[in-house]
């Protein structure tokens, strides 16, 4: 049978948005067609389940596999909307500590072999929070913001991935501002992209639907209106080798372009 | 329109926040990225001790090397003691 593909979700700052876009690439994916299993590996604090809404199905956690405690498949919490994705929840009451990084990796194998993809939503830092997600993982997006200090640390996160041997990764520049882009006021993606030299996996606006969707607990790629649950599908839709385009998001969000959208004129 | 206006006011003569931002993150990422993995420095320590060996009598047990980062730019620095320079090295006559 054929394994499916491990992805970690990390970005070194904290909440730079891993946990919002493991969510909403987990569920895009899903939305076209394969299985999912989306792992909360930020043991402690748990999230995940809070953004996919499942925060009350949770019965067993990541821990409690681990520890032998319960089979895998009972652990797994299904999606209420979307059949094919589930989740595999943190503990709430333990620690890092509780999991060690050859755990994580026969976790992350078992999870292969019944998923199509494994998506892995990383903690913060570079402690072994940080080295236990990553274990089993066969290729990373690393998440950044448009700000010095996210680009920094995601900078350093692409250094020690590779010396972990996941080459290539992925970015994702979230929390862009296209107003501020043109005010010359933010980095833009070029920018980013000529410090950290790796491959461009998308761009997400910073939207407030991201906020909304994350309070009624469904991930904004379920919203057809949504422009960041848009982006998060392009994103799903490369992972799974299509050709997007990713220009069309960096135009700002004013109201001419709110008038042209409704005229019916696309910008693509 | 905007950048009409700020043409106007002079804005585009100073540095925008986000060239800023730019010019201070090249500077620190030189400094973050200057680091070898502690194997890589040890295989560059034996290597130079192979080297320079062939024509000084060097002490190995002094030697420092290390990468230098405290101007914008990086340097190797090697301080190796040096115990006796090889007769067959010494400048002749
Ligand atoms: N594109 C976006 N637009 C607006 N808000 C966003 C966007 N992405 C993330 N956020 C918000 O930023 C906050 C942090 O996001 P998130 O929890 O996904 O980050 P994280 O990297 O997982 O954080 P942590 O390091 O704590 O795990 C959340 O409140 C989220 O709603
Ligand atoms: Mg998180």
């Amino acid at each position: 049978m054929m394994s499916g593909t491990a992805i970690v979700v990390t970005s070194g700052k904290g909440g730079v948005g891993k946990t919002t876009a493991a969510a909403n690439i987990g569920a895009g994916l899903a939305m076209s067609g394969p299985t999912v299993a989306l792992v909360d590996a930020d043991i402690g604090l748990r999230n995940l389940d809070l953004v996919l809404g499942l925060e009350n199905r949770i019965v067993y956690d990541l821990v409690d596999v681990v520890e032998g405690a319960c089979d895998v498949q009972k652990a797994l919490v299904r999606h209420k909307h979307i059949d094919n994705l589930s989740l595999l929840p943190a503990a709430q009451s333990r620690d890092k500590t509780a999991v060690t990084p050859d755990q994580m990796k026969a976790l992350t194998m078992t999870l292969r072999e019944s998923f199509d993809f494994v998506i892995l939503d990383c903690p913060a830092g570079i402690e072994q929070g940080f080295k236990n997600a990553i274990s089993g993982a066969d290729k990373a997006i690393v998440v950044t913001t448009p700000e010095m200090s996210a680009v920094r640390d995601a900078d350093r996160i692409i250094g020690m991935l590779e010396s972990e041997q996941i080459r290539d990764p992925w970015l994702i520049v979230n929390r862009i501002r296209p107003d501020m882009v043109k005010r010359h006021d933010m980095m833009n993606v070029d920018d980013l992209l000529d410090f950290l030299k790796v491959e461009l996996l998308g761009v997400v606006p910073d939207d407030e639907s991201i906020i909304v969707s994350t309070n009624r607990g469904v991930p904004a790629v379920m919203e057809e209106k949504s422009r960041a649950g848009r982006a998060f599908r392009d994103i799903a839709a490369r992972i799974l080798g299509n050709d997007v385009p990713i220009a069309a998001m960096l135009e700002p969000d004013d109201w001419l372009a709110r008038f042209a959208k409704w005229l019916g004129i696309s910008r693509g | 329109m905007m950048e009409f206006l700020a043409r106007l006011f002079g804005r585009v003569e100073t540095e925008t926040s986000r060239e800023c931002a730019r010019n201070r993150l090249r500077l620190v990422l030189v400094q973050d990225r200057a680091t070898l993995s502690p194997h890589v420095m040890e295989q560059l320590k034996s290597e130079l001790i192979e080297v320079i060996s062939r024509y000084l009598d060097i002490d190995e047990g002094d030697m420092r090397v290390e990468l230098d980062t405290s101007d914008a730019s990086v340097a190797l620095v090697a301080s190796i003691p040096v115990k006796e320079i090889k007769r067959e090295s010494a400048g002749a006559f």
